[in-house]
Protein backbone atom coordinates (compact mmCIF):
# COMPACT_ATOMS: atom_id res chain seq x y z
CA UNK A 1 0.00 0.00 0.00
CA UNK A 2 1.76 3.00 -0.84
CA UNK A 3 0.16 5.49 1.69
CA UNK A 4 1.38 3.65 4.29
CA UNK A 5 4.94 5.68 4.42
CA UNK A 6 2.76 8.97 5.12
CA UNK A 7 -0.07 7.52 7.00
CA UNK A 8 3.00 6.58 9.27
CA UNK A 9 5.16 9.72 9.29
CA UNK A 10 1.37 11.98 9.67
CA UNK A 11 0.28 9.25 12.68
CA UNK A 12 3.66 9.43 14.39
CA UNK A 13 4.74 13.41 14.04
CA UNK A 14 1.19 14.89 13.84
CA UNK A 15 -1.24 12.66 14.82
CA UNK A 16 0.79 11.00 18.34
CA UNK A 17 1.87 14.98 19.08
CA UNK A 18 -1.88 16.36 18.80
CA UNK A 19 -3.23 13.16 21.12
CA UNK A 20 -0.17 13.71 23.52
CA UNK A 21 -0.88 17.72 23.34
CA UNK A 22 -4.58 16.56 24.76
CA UNK A 23 -3.66 14.69 27.56
CA UNK A 24 -0.74 16.87 28.69
CA UNK A 25 -3.03 19.53 29.08
CA UNK A 26 -4.54 17.88 31.83
CA UNK A 27 -1.97 17.31 33.55
CA UNK A 28 0.79 19.14 35.63
CA UNK A 29 3.82 18.15 33.75
CA UNK A 30 7.51 20.24 34.25
CA UNK A 31 10.20 20.39 32.60
CA UNK A 32 12.71 20.37 35.31
CA UNK A 33 13.58 17.38 37.55
CA UNK A 34 12.47 13.97 37.18
CA UNK A 35 9.38 14.69 39.51
CA UNK A 36 6.12 12.41 38.84
CA UNK A 37 3.40 14.15 36.62
CA UNK A 38 -0.01 14.35 38.39
CA UNK A 39 -3.58 14.47 36.26
CA UNK A 40 -5.14 17.54 37.44
CA UNK A 41 -8.26 17.76 35.05
CA UNK A 42 -9.31 21.24 34.00
CA UNK A 43 -6.81 23.07 36.54
CA UNK A 44 -4.69 24.04 33.76
CA UNK A 45 -7.26 25.71 32.14
CA UNK A 46 -9.12 26.98 34.99
CA UNK A 47 -5.88 28.65 35.94
CA UNK A 48 -5.17 30.11 32.71
CA UNK A 49 -8.83 31.91 32.19
CA UNK A 50 -8.06 33.70 35.98
CA UNK A 51 -4.40 34.42 34.23
CA UNK A 52 -4.22 38.27 33.34
CA UNK A 53 -1.19 37.47 31.02
CA UNK A 54 -3.21 34.53 29.45
CA UNK A 55 -5.78 37.04 28.76
CA UNK A 56 -3.54 39.44 27.52
CA UNK A 57 -2.26 37.55 24.96
CA UNK A 58 -5.76 36.27 23.37
CA UNK A 59 -6.58 39.92 23.14
CA UNK A 60 -3.03 40.43 21.91
CA UNK A 61 -3.37 37.57 19.20
CA UNK A 62 -6.83 39.05 18.30
CA UNK A 63 -5.46 42.18 17.71
CA UNK A 64 -2.80 40.89 16.06
CA UNK A 65 -4.63 38.56 13.52
CA UNK A 66 -7.45 41.17 12.68
CA UNK A 67 -5.27 43.65 12.40
CA UNK A 68 -2.24 42.25 10.32
CA UNK A 69 -4.04 39.99 8.40
CA UNK A 70 -7.82 40.34 7.95
CA UNK A 71 -7.32 43.86 7.94
CA UNK A 72 -3.81 44.41 6.85
CA UNK A 73 -2.70 41.88 4.24
CA UNK A 74 -6.06 41.33 3.25
CA UNK A 75 -7.15 44.88 2.39
CA UNK A 76 -3.82 45.70 1.37
CA UNK A 77 -2.89 42.66 -0.96
CA UNK A 78 -6.53 42.90 -2.72
CA UNK A 79 -5.90 46.79 -3.21
CA UNK A 80 -2.34 46.32 -4.64
CA UNK A 81 -3.94 43.51 -7.06
CA UNK A 82 -6.71 45.97 -8.39
CA UNK A 83 -4.25 48.53 -9.00
CA UNK A 84 -1.51 46.24 -10.61
CA UNK A 85 -4.51 45.33 -12.89
CA UNK A 86 -4.34 48.92 -13.87
CA UNK A 87 -1.05 49.71 -13.87
CA UNK A 88 1.28 49.70 -16.63
CA UNK A 89 3.76 46.25 -16.98
CA UNK A 90 7.17 47.41 -16.17
CA UNK A 91 5.27 48.62 -12.64
CA UNK A 92 3.83 46.14 -12.31
CA UNK A 93 6.34 43.99 -12.60
CA UNK A 94 8.67 46.13 -9.85
CA UNK A 95 5.78 45.93 -7.76
CA UNK A 96 5.73 42.40 -7.34
CA UNK A 97 9.10 41.65 -7.31
CA UNK A 98 9.61 44.13 -4.14
CA UNK A 99 6.83 42.82 -2.48
CA UNK A 100 7.60 39.36 -3.23
CA UNK A 101 10.83 39.48 -1.61
CA UNK A 102 9.81 40.73 1.53
CA UNK A 103 7.23 37.37 1.40
CA UNK A 104 10.25 35.33 0.37
CA UNK A 105 13.14 36.34 2.77
CA UNK A 106 13.12 33.86 5.85
CA UNK A 107 11.34 34.66 8.70
CA UNK A 108 14.09 35.28 11.00
CA UNK A 109 15.55 37.65 8.67
CA UNK A 110 12.03 39.39 8.13
CA UNK A 111 11.89 39.67 11.28
CA UNK A 112 15.46 41.29 11.55
CA UNK A 113 14.94 43.80 9.12
CA UNK A 114 11.63 44.60 10.53
CA UNK A 115 13.86 45.63 13.71
CA UNK A 116 16.18 47.71 12.04
CA UNK A 117 13.35 49.71 10.12
CA UNK A 118 11.37 50.50 13.64
CA UNK A 119 14.37 50.70 15.33
CA UNK A 120 14.89 54.20 16.98
CA UNK A 121 17.87 55.14 14.63
CA UNK A 122 16.22 53.43 11.93
CA UNK A 123 14.53 53.61 8.79
CA UNK A 124 11.28 54.71 9.13
CA UNK A 125 12.02 57.26 11.76
CA UNK A 126 14.65 59.04 9.39
CA UNK A 127 11.59 59.51 7.04
CA UNK A 128 9.02 60.28 9.86
CA UNK A 129 11.84 63.51 10.91
CA UNK A 130 12.76 64.33 6.94
CA UNK A 131 9.03 64.65 6.82
CA UNK A 132 8.92 66.87 9.97
CA UNK A 133 6.80 64.67 11.53
CA UNK A 134 7.22 63.37 15.58
CA UNK A 135 9.83 60.32 15.82
CA UNK A 136 9.37 57.72 18.17
CA UNK A 137 10.88 54.90 19.57
CA UNK A 138 8.06 52.56 17.92
CA UNK A 139 9.22 49.30 19.38
CA UNK A 140 8.46 50.67 22.71
CA UNK A 141 5.55 52.95 22.67
CA UNK A 142 3.56 50.79 19.92
CA UNK A 143 5.45 47.56 19.90
CA UNK A 144 2.06 45.59 18.63
CA UNK A 145 1.78 47.83 16.10
CA UNK A 146 5.12 47.89 14.70
CA UNK A 147 5.12 43.71 15.21
CA UNK A 148 1.11 44.17 12.81
CA UNK A 149 3.11 46.12 10.10
CA UNK A 150 6.12 43.67 10.17
CA UNK A 151 3.49 40.90 9.42
CA UNK A 152 1.67 43.31 6.69
CA UNK A 153 5.24 43.83 5.16
CA UNK A 154 6.11 40.16 5.12
CA UNK A 155 2.65 38.49 4.30
CA UNK A 156 0.70 40.97 1.78
CA UNK A 157 2.36 38.76 -1.44
CA UNK A 158 0.33 35.77 -0.72
CA UNK A 159 -3.29 37.78 -0.81
CA UNK A 160 -1.52 39.42 -3.23
CA UNK A 161 -0.94 37.04 -5.65
CA UNK A 162 -4.33 35.35 -4.85
CA UNK A 163 -6.22 38.08 -5.61
CA UNK A 164 -4.09 39.08 -9.03
CA UNK A 165 -4.79 35.37 -10.24
CA UNK A 166 -8.85 35.61 -9.17
CA UNK A 167 -9.18 39.04 -10.62
CA UNK A 168 -7.79 37.69 -14.20
CA UNK A 169 -10.95 35.60 -14.29
CA UNK A 170 -13.38 38.15 -13.77
CA UNK A 171 -15.51 37.88 -16.88
CA UNK A 172 -14.44 40.85 -18.85
CA UNK A 173 -17.85 41.23 -20.51
CA UNK A 174 -19.49 41.30 -17.14
CA UNK A 175 -17.26 44.69 -16.09
CA UNK A 176 -17.78 45.62 -20.08
CA UNK A 177 -21.48 45.30 -19.16
CA UNK A 178 -21.32 47.33 -15.89
CA UNK A 179 -19.36 50.65 -17.37
CA UNK A 180 -21.59 50.54 -20.26
CA UNK A 181 -24.72 50.83 -17.92
CA UNK A 182 -22.71 53.82 -16.45
CA UNK A 183 -21.03 52.24 -13.39
CA UNK A 184 -18.15 54.14 -12.18
CA UNK A 185 -14.70 52.59 -11.28
CA UNK A 186 -16.06 51.94 -7.24
CA UNK A 187 -19.15 50.97 -8.27
CA UNK A 188 -17.53 48.41 -10.99
CA UNK A 189 -15.29 47.03 -8.15
CA UNK A 190 -18.42 46.73 -5.10
CA UNK A 191 -21.15 45.37 -7.31
CA UNK A 192 -19.02 43.39 -10.09
CA UNK A 193 -15.73 42.35 -9.37
CA UNK A 194 -16.20 41.64 -5.49
CA UNK A 195 -19.10 39.32 -5.59
CA UNK A 196 -17.83 37.16 -8.68
CA UNK A 197 -14.11 36.96 -6.05
CA UNK A 198 -15.88 36.21 -3.18
CA UNK A 199 -15.62 32.56 -2.34
CA UNK A 200 -11.78 33.66 -3.21
CA UNK A 201 -11.73 36.23 -0.40
CA UNK A 202 -12.90 33.69 2.18
CA UNK A 203 -10.89 31.26 1.35
CA UNK A 204 -7.64 33.93 1.25
CA UNK A 205 -9.03 35.24 4.45
CA UNK A 206 -9.39 31.57 6.29
CA UNK A 207 -5.34 30.92 5.22
CA UNK A 208 -4.13 34.14 6.25
CA UNK A 209 -5.85 33.71 9.59
CA UNK A 210 -4.00 30.21 10.07
CA UNK A 211 -0.91 31.65 8.82
CA UNK A 212 -0.81 34.36 11.42
CA UNK A 213 -2.44 32.84 14.11
CA UNK A 214 0.93 30.16 14.13
CA UNK A 215 3.57 33.29 13.89
CA UNK A 216 6.60 33.20 16.24
CA UNK A 217 10.01 33.89 14.31
CA UNK A 218 9.18 37.20 13.39
CA UNK A 219 7.68 38.71 16.47
CA UNK A 220 10.38 36.62 18.90
CA UNK A 221 13.37 38.24 16.67
CA UNK A 222 11.38 41.72 16.88
CA UNK A 223 10.58 42.22 20.81
CA UNK A 224 10.77 38.86 22.42
CA UNK A 225 7.15 39.31 23.42
CA UNK A 226 8.20 42.77 24.87
CA UNK A 227 8.64 45.14 26.21
CA UNK A 228 6.82 43.87 29.45
CA UNK A 229 4.48 41.61 27.65
CA UNK A 230 2.97 43.88 24.96
CA UNK A 231 3.60 41.82 21.90
CA UNK A 232 2.96 38.71 23.59
CA UNK A 233 0.82 36.62 21.65
CA UNK A 234 -0.34 33.20 22.23
CA UNK A 235 2.25 31.38 20.63
CA UNK A 236 4.87 33.14 22.58
CA UNK A 237 3.31 33.15 25.68
CA UNK A 238 3.21 29.12 25.27
CA UNK A 239 6.77 29.06 24.78
CA UNK A 240 7.58 31.25 27.66
CA UNK A 241 5.36 29.46 29.77
CA UNK A 242 6.71 25.94 28.68
CA UNK A 243 10.27 26.49 28.21
CA UNK A 244 11.28 29.85 30.39
CA UNK A 245 8.74 29.18 33.28
CA UNK A 246 9.00 25.01 33.20
CA UNK A 247 5.71 24.53 32.95
CA UNK A 248 4.99 22.02 30.43
CA UNK A 249 1.23 21.07 31.54
CA UNK A 250 0.32 24.94 31.60
CA UNK A 251 2.01 25.46 28.17
CA UNK A 252 0.46 22.78 26.48
CA UNK A 253 -3.16 24.08 27.71
CA UNK A 254 -2.55 26.80 26.11
CA UNK A 255 -0.89 25.08 22.95
CA UNK A 256 -4.32 22.94 22.48
CA UNK A 257 -6.72 25.97 22.90
CA UNK A 258 -4.47 27.67 20.14
CA UNK A 259 -5.21 24.25 18.22
CA UNK A 260 -8.94 24.36 18.66
CA UNK A 261 -8.72 27.94 17.85
CA UNK A 262 -6.68 26.78 14.15
CA UNK A 263 -8.66 23.50 14.14
CA UNK A 264 -11.94 25.87 13.74
CA UNK A 265 -10.82 27.75 11.16
CA UNK A 266 -9.62 25.11 9.30
CA UNK A 267 -13.13 23.28 8.78
CA UNK A 268 -14.66 26.23 7.72
CA UNK A 269 -11.56 26.62 5.47
CA UNK A 270 -12.33 22.73 4.59
CA UNK A 271 -16.51 23.60 4.21
CA UNK A 272 -15.86 26.34 1.94
CA UNK A 273 -13.62 24.23 -0.40
CA UNK A 274 -15.95 21.18 -0.73
CA UNK A 275 -14.42 18.60 -2.30
CA UNK A 276 -16.00 17.33 -5.84
CA UNK A 277 -18.24 14.60 -5.05
CA UNK A 278 -17.56 10.81 -6.46
CA UNK B 1 -3.92 69.61 -25.41
CA UNK B 2 -6.23 69.39 -27.98
CA UNK B 3 -8.37 66.47 -26.20
CA UNK B 4 -10.04 69.30 -24.07
CA UNK B 5 -13.12 70.35 -25.95
CA UNK B 6 -14.26 66.79 -26.03
CA UNK B 7 -14.47 66.12 -22.46
CA UNK B 8 -17.59 67.51 -21.65
CA UNK B 9 -19.65 64.63 -24.05
CA UNK B 10 -19.56 61.76 -21.14
CA UNK B 11 -21.48 62.07 -18.15
CA UNK B 12 -18.96 59.95 -16.01
CA UNK B 13 -16.60 61.31 -13.13
CA UNK B 14 -13.43 63.10 -14.31
CA UNK B 15 -10.05 62.71 -13.16
CA UNK B 16 -9.07 64.59 -10.07
CA UNK B 17 -5.07 64.58 -11.25
CA UNK B 18 -3.71 66.62 -14.59
CA UNK B 19 -3.44 64.92 -17.40
CA UNK B 20 0.07 64.39 -18.82
CA UNK B 21 0.74 63.60 -22.50
CA UNK B 22 1.27 59.69 -22.90
CA UNK B 23 3.52 57.82 -24.88
CA UNK B 24 1.02 55.09 -25.84
CA UNK B 25 -2.28 55.96 -25.90
CA UNK B 26 -3.63 52.01 -25.81
CA UNK B 27 -7.29 53.09 -24.50
CA UNK B 28 -10.37 52.55 -26.99
CA UNK B 29 -13.80 54.56 -26.11
CA UNK B 30 -13.47 58.30 -26.73
CA UNK B 31 -10.65 61.11 -26.80
CA UNK B 32 -11.52 62.12 -23.34
CA UNK B 33 -11.75 57.85 -22.31
CA UNK B 34 -8.40 57.85 -23.19
CA UNK B 35 -7.47 61.25 -21.61
CA UNK B 36 -9.12 59.78 -18.30
CA UNK B 37 -7.48 56.92 -18.69
CA UNK B 38 -3.67 57.83 -19.32
CA UNK B 39 -4.49 60.11 -16.24
CA UNK B 40 -5.30 57.49 -13.87
CA UNK B 41 -3.17 55.03 -15.23
CA UNK B 42 -0.61 57.86 -14.11
CA UNK B 43 -1.93 58.22 -10.48
CA UNK B 44 -2.23 54.46 -10.45
CA UNK B 45 1.54 53.83 -10.92
CA UNK B 46 2.61 56.59 -8.73
CA UNK B 47 0.91 54.81 -5.48
CA UNK B 48 2.30 51.00 -6.97
CA UNK B 49 5.97 52.93 -6.80
CA UNK B 50 5.39 54.69 -3.48
CA UNK B 51 4.15 51.46 -1.92
CA UNK B 52 7.21 49.42 -3.49
CA UNK B 53 9.62 52.32 -2.21
CA UNK B 54 8.26 51.24 1.21
CA UNK B 55 8.61 48.10 0.86
CA UNK B 56 12.08 48.31 -0.87
CA UNK B 57 13.24 50.32 1.79
CA UNK B 58 14.07 47.65 4.95
CA UNK B 59 15.70 44.97 1.86
CA UNK B 60 17.88 48.24 0.62
CA UNK B 61 19.21 49.57 3.76
CA UNK B 62 20.37 45.16 4.77
CA UNK B 63 21.64 45.66 1.30
CA UNK B 64 23.95 48.97 2.22
CA UNK B 65 24.32 47.77 5.65
CA UNK B 66 26.14 44.35 4.38
CA UNK B 67 28.42 46.82 2.17
CA UNK B 68 29.10 49.12 4.95
CA UNK B 69 32.24 48.71 7.81
CA UNK B 70 30.14 50.88 10.24
CA UNK B 71 26.48 50.14 9.58
CA UNK B 72 24.28 51.24 12.00
CA UNK B 73 20.49 51.05 11.40
CA UNK B 74 20.41 54.42 9.81
CA UNK B 75 19.87 54.16 6.15
CA UNK B 76 22.89 55.65 4.51
CA UNK B 77 25.18 54.54 1.20
CA UNK B 78 29.01 53.54 2.29
CA UNK B 79 31.61 55.09 1.41
CA UNK B 80 33.56 53.19 0.20
CA UNK B 81 31.58 50.12 -0.44
CA UNK B 82 33.45 47.22 1.00
CA UNK B 83 32.84 43.37 1.34
CA UNK B 84 34.72 43.42 4.36
CA UNK B 85 31.47 41.80 6.05
CA UNK B 86 30.70 39.17 3.55
CA UNK B 87 34.82 37.98 4.10
CA UNK B 88 34.29 38.72 8.29
CA UNK B 89 31.58 35.61 8.01
CA UNK B 90 32.58 33.34 5.79
CA UNK B 91 34.17 31.05 8.19
CA UNK B 92 32.93 27.57 9.27
CA UNK B 93 31.26 28.80 12.16
CA UNK B 94 29.30 31.67 10.85
CA UNK B 95 28.08 29.97 7.60
CA UNK B 96 29.00 26.95 6.50
CA UNK B 97 28.59 24.27 9.11
CA UNK B 98 24.70 26.22 9.35
CA UNK B 99 24.12 26.11 5.88
CA UNK B 100 25.61 22.99 5.92
CA UNK B 101 23.37 21.70 8.61
CA UNK B 102 20.23 23.72 6.98
CA UNK B 103 21.11 21.64 3.78
CA UNK B 104 20.98 18.10 5.48
CA UNK B 105 17.80 19.19 7.52
CA UNK B 106 15.79 20.96 4.72
CA UNK B 107 17.23 18.71 1.68
CA UNK B 108 16.21 15.45 4.29
CA UNK B 109 13.24 16.75 5.27
CA UNK B 110 12.12 17.68 1.62
CA UNK B 111 13.26 14.31 0.13
CA UNK B 112 10.90 12.54 2.95
CA UNK B 113 7.89 14.68 1.92
CA UNK B 114 8.15 14.39 -2.07
CA UNK B 115 8.42 10.86 -1.69
CA UNK B 116 5.93 10.17 0.60
CA UNK B 117 3.71 12.62 -1.03
CA UNK B 118 4.15 10.99 -4.45
CA UNK B 119 3.35 7.29 -2.86
CA UNK B 120 0.08 9.06 -1.03
CA UNK B 121 -1.10 11.21 -3.94
CA UNK B 122 -1.17 7.89 -6.42
CA UNK B 123 -3.94 6.23 -4.82
CA UNK B 124 -5.67 9.15 -3.66
CA UNK B 125 -5.63 10.54 -7.14
CA UNK B 126 -6.33 6.92 -9.31
CA UNK B 127 -8.50 4.53 -7.17
CA UNK B 128 -11.97 5.05 -5.76
CA UNK B 129 -12.55 3.94 -2.41
CA UNK B 130 -14.65 4.48 0.82
CA UNK B 131 -11.22 5.82 2.84
CA UNK B 132 -10.30 8.16 0.10
CA UNK B 133 -12.52 10.91 0.85
CA UNK B 134 -12.19 10.73 4.82
CA UNK B 135 -8.45 10.44 3.76
CA UNK B 136 -8.26 13.83 2.08
CA UNK B 137 -10.21 15.88 3.86
CA UNK B 138 -7.96 14.97 6.89
CA UNK B 139 -5.17 16.06 5.08
CA UNK B 140 -6.63 19.39 3.59
CA UNK B 141 -7.45 19.52 7.66
CA UNK B 142 -4.00 19.40 8.49
CA UNK B 143 -2.86 21.41 6.16
CA UNK B 144 -4.26 24.45 8.02
CA UNK B 145 -3.43 23.18 11.56
CA UNK B 146 -1.08 25.90 13.17
CA UNK B 147 2.12 23.18 13.41
CA UNK B 148 3.68 26.04 16.20
CA UNK B 149 1.17 24.28 18.55
CA UNK B 150 2.12 21.13 18.26
CA UNK B 151 5.59 22.02 18.93
CA UNK B 152 5.66 21.44 22.62
CA UNK B 153 3.91 17.85 23.09
CA UNK B 154 6.59 16.70 20.16
CA UNK B 155 8.86 18.12 22.21
CA UNK B 156 8.05 16.21 25.30
CA UNK B 157 7.53 13.15 22.58
CA UNK B 158 11.27 13.83 21.66
CA UNK B 159 12.55 13.68 25.80
CA UNK B 160 10.84 10.78 26.04
CA UNK B 161 12.18 8.60 23.13
CA UNK B 162 15.58 10.27 23.11
CA UNK B 163 15.13 12.11 19.93
CA UNK B 164 15.89 15.99 21.66
CA UNK B 165 19.02 17.20 19.64
CA UNK B 166 19.00 15.09 17.06
CA UNK B 167 19.41 15.64 13.28
CA UNK B 168 17.38 12.32 12.14
CA UNK B 169 14.43 13.34 14.69
CA UNK B 170 14.33 17.23 13.35
CA UNK B 171 14.35 16.23 9.34
CA UNK B 172 11.47 13.07 10.13
CA UNK B 173 9.41 15.83 11.77
CA UNK B 174 10.31 18.80 9.37
CA UNK B 175 9.41 15.67 6.54
CA UNK B 176 6.05 15.72 8.39
CA UNK B 177 5.17 18.44 9.26
CA UNK B 178 5.26 19.48 5.27
CA UNK B 179 3.37 16.10 4.42
CA UNK B 180 -0.39 17.91 4.30
CA UNK B 181 -0.05 20.82 2.15
CA UNK B 182 2.65 17.84 0.00
CA UNK B 183 0.47 15.43 -0.45
CA UNK B 184 -2.84 18.11 -1.65
CA UNK B 185 -0.72 19.87 -3.90
CA UNK B 186 0.91 16.74 -5.64
CA UNK B 187 -2.43 15.03 -6.06
CA UNK B 188 -3.90 18.13 -7.53
CA UNK B 189 -1.11 18.20 -10.27
CA UNK B 190 -1.18 14.18 -10.59
CA UNK B 191 -4.91 14.86 -11.45
CA UNK B 192 -4.04 16.41 -14.31
CA UNK B 193 -1.90 13.18 -15.79
CA UNK B 194 -4.36 11.98 -18.24
CA UNK B 195 -5.25 8.31 -17.68
CA UNK B 196 -4.87 6.70 -21.22
CA UNK B 197 -1.01 6.08 -21.06
CA UNK B 198 -1.69 4.59 -18.00
CA UNK B 199 -3.86 1.75 -19.18
CA UNK B 200 -1.53 1.16 -22.01
CA UNK B 201 0.99 0.42 -19.75
CA UNK B 202 -1.46 -2.14 -17.14
CA UNK B 203 -2.45 -3.41 -20.52
CA UNK B 204 1.33 -5.03 -20.63
CA UNK B 205 0.96 -6.13 -16.97
CA UNK B 206 2.99 -3.06 -15.46
CA UNK B 207 2.06 -3.27 -11.71
CA UNK B 208 1.39 0.03 -9.74
CA UNK B 209 4.77 1.21 -9.48
CA UNK B 210 5.87 0.67 -12.34
CA UNK B 211 3.68 2.76 -13.88
CA UNK B 212 3.99 5.48 -11.08
CA UNK B 213 7.56 5.01 -12.19
CA UNK B 214 7.65 4.82 -15.95
CA UNK B 215 4.87 6.69 -17.06
CA UNK B 216 2.90 8.73 -14.29
CA UNK B 217 6.39 10.57 -12.95
CA UNK B 218 7.65 11.76 -16.26
CA UNK B 219 4.58 13.05 -17.11
CA UNK B 220 4.71 15.59 -14.35
CA UNK B 221 7.89 16.20 -13.65
CA UNK B 222 7.24 19.86 -12.76
CA UNK B 223 4.58 20.04 -10.93
CA UNK B 224 7.19 17.42 -8.82
CA UNK B 225 9.76 20.43 -9.23
CA UNK B 226 7.33 22.77 -7.87
CA UNK B 227 6.23 20.66 -4.52
CA UNK B 228 9.77 20.20 -4.20
CA UNK B 229 11.00 23.90 -4.40
CA UNK B 230 8.15 24.76 -2.51
CA UNK B 231 8.73 22.53 -0.09
CA UNK B 232 12.35 23.38 0.43
CA UNK B 233 11.67 27.28 0.75
CA UNK B 234 9.35 26.18 3.87
CA UNK B 235 11.65 24.41 5.82
CA UNK B 236 14.75 26.74 5.08
CA UNK B 237 12.54 29.94 6.57
CA UNK B 238 11.48 27.31 9.33
CA UNK B 239 12.59 28.82 12.93
CA UNK B 240 10.95 27.33 15.48
CA UNK B 241 11.27 23.42 14.85
CA UNK B 242 15.08 23.31 15.22
CA UNK B 243 15.10 26.54 17.60
CA UNK B 244 12.92 23.72 19.93
CA UNK B 245 14.09 20.42 18.12
CA UNK B 246 18.05 20.92 17.89
CA UNK B 247 20.26 22.11 21.34
CA UNK B 248 24.19 21.79 20.02
CA UNK B 249 25.67 24.89 18.36
CA UNK B 250 27.14 22.60 16.12
CA UNK B 251 23.58 20.91 14.86
CA UNK B 252 21.91 24.42 14.29
CA UNK B 253 21.05 25.56 10.62
CA UNK B 254 21.23 29.21 9.31
CA UNK B 255 17.71 30.16 11.20
CA UNK B 256 18.40 29.45 14.30
CA UNK B 257 21.91 30.78 14.50
CA UNK B 258 21.22 33.78 12.41
CA UNK B 259 18.74 34.60 15.33
CA UNK B 260 21.95 33.78 18.08
CA UNK B 261 23.70 36.10 16.21
CA UNK B 262 20.95 38.80 16.36
CA UNK B 263 20.64 38.38 20.30
CA UNK B 264 24.36 37.62 21.09
CA UNK B 265 26.30 40.89 19.18
CA UNK B 266 26.79 44.53 20.20
CA UNK B 267 25.83 47.66 17.80
CA UNK B 268 28.85 47.21 15.89
CA UNK B 269 28.14 44.15 14.01
CA UNK B 270 24.96 45.07 11.88
CA UNK B 271 27.25 44.94 9.27
CA UNK B 272 28.33 41.21 9.29
CA UNK B 273 24.63 40.07 10.21
CA UNK B 274 23.53 41.67 6.86
CA UNK B 275 25.49 39.96 4.91
CA UNK B 276 25.29 36.86 6.43
CA UNK B 277 21.42 37.33 5.86
CA UNK B 278 21.87 37.76 2.48
CA UNK B 279 24.08 34.62 2.37
CA UNK B 280 21.42 32.73 3.73
CA UNK B 281 18.86 34.20 2.07
CA UNK B 282 19.75 33.65 -1.60
CA UNK B 283 19.10 29.98 -1.84
CA UNK B 284 15.37 30.79 -1.80
CA UNK B 285 15.65 33.67 -3.97
CA UNK B 286 17.36 31.82 -6.27
CA UNK B 287 15.00 28.67 -5.90
CA UNK B 288 12.19 31.11 -6.12
CA UNK B 289 13.02 32.65 -8.83
CA UNK B 290 13.49 29.46 -10.87
CA UNK B 291 9.79 28.76 -9.75
CA UNK B 292 8.60 32.04 -11.05
CA UNK B 293 10.39 31.87 -14.25
CA UNK B 294 9.43 28.55 -14.91
CA UNK B 295 6.04 28.18 -13.83
CA UNK B 296 4.17 31.75 -14.16
CA UNK B 297 3.56 33.75 -10.76
CA UNK B 298 0.71 32.58 -8.77
CA UNK B 299 1.61 29.07 -10.16
CA UNK B 300 1.07 26.84 -6.87
CA UNK B 301 -1.40 29.09 -4.69
CA UNK B 302 -3.92 27.63 -7.12
CA UNK B 303 -3.72 24.21 -5.79
CA UNK B 304 -4.36 25.01 -1.81
CA UNK B 305 -7.00 27.29 -2.91
CA UNK B 306 -9.16 25.59 -5.37
CA UNK B 307 -10.74 21.89 -4.49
Amino acid sequence: MPLLPAVLLLVLFLAGPIAYCVYYAFTDMQLTGSAVTHFVGLANFTKALHDPQFINSVVLTVVFVVGSAVIGQNTFGLALAVLMAKASKPVRQITTGVVVAAWVLPEVVAGYLMYAFFFQQGSLNAILGGLGLPRQNWLYTMPILAVCLANVWRGTAFSMMVYSAALDEVPQELVEAAMVDGAGPWQRLWRVTLPVIRRTITTNLMLITLQTLAVFGLIYTMTHGGPGNRTETLPIFMYQQAFQNSLIGYGTAIALVLLLVGAVFSAVYLRLLKLEDD
Amino acid sequence: MALTDSTRRLSLRQPRSKPKPGRSPAATGGLSGLRRHLASRLAVNGVLLLVSLAFLLPLLWMLLASLNAHADFTLSVPSPPTFHNFGAVLNTTTTFQPMLNGLLLCGGGTLICVVCSILAAYPLSRYRSRLRRPFLYTVLFSTGLPITAVMIPVYSMFVQVNLIDSMLGTTLFLGASALPFGIWLMKNFMDGVPLVLEEAARIDGAGWFQVLWRVVLPLMRSGVTVVTIFTFIGMWGNFFVPFILLLSPEKLPASVSVFNFLSAHDQTQYGQLSAFSILYSIPVVVLYLVLARRFGGGFALGGALKG
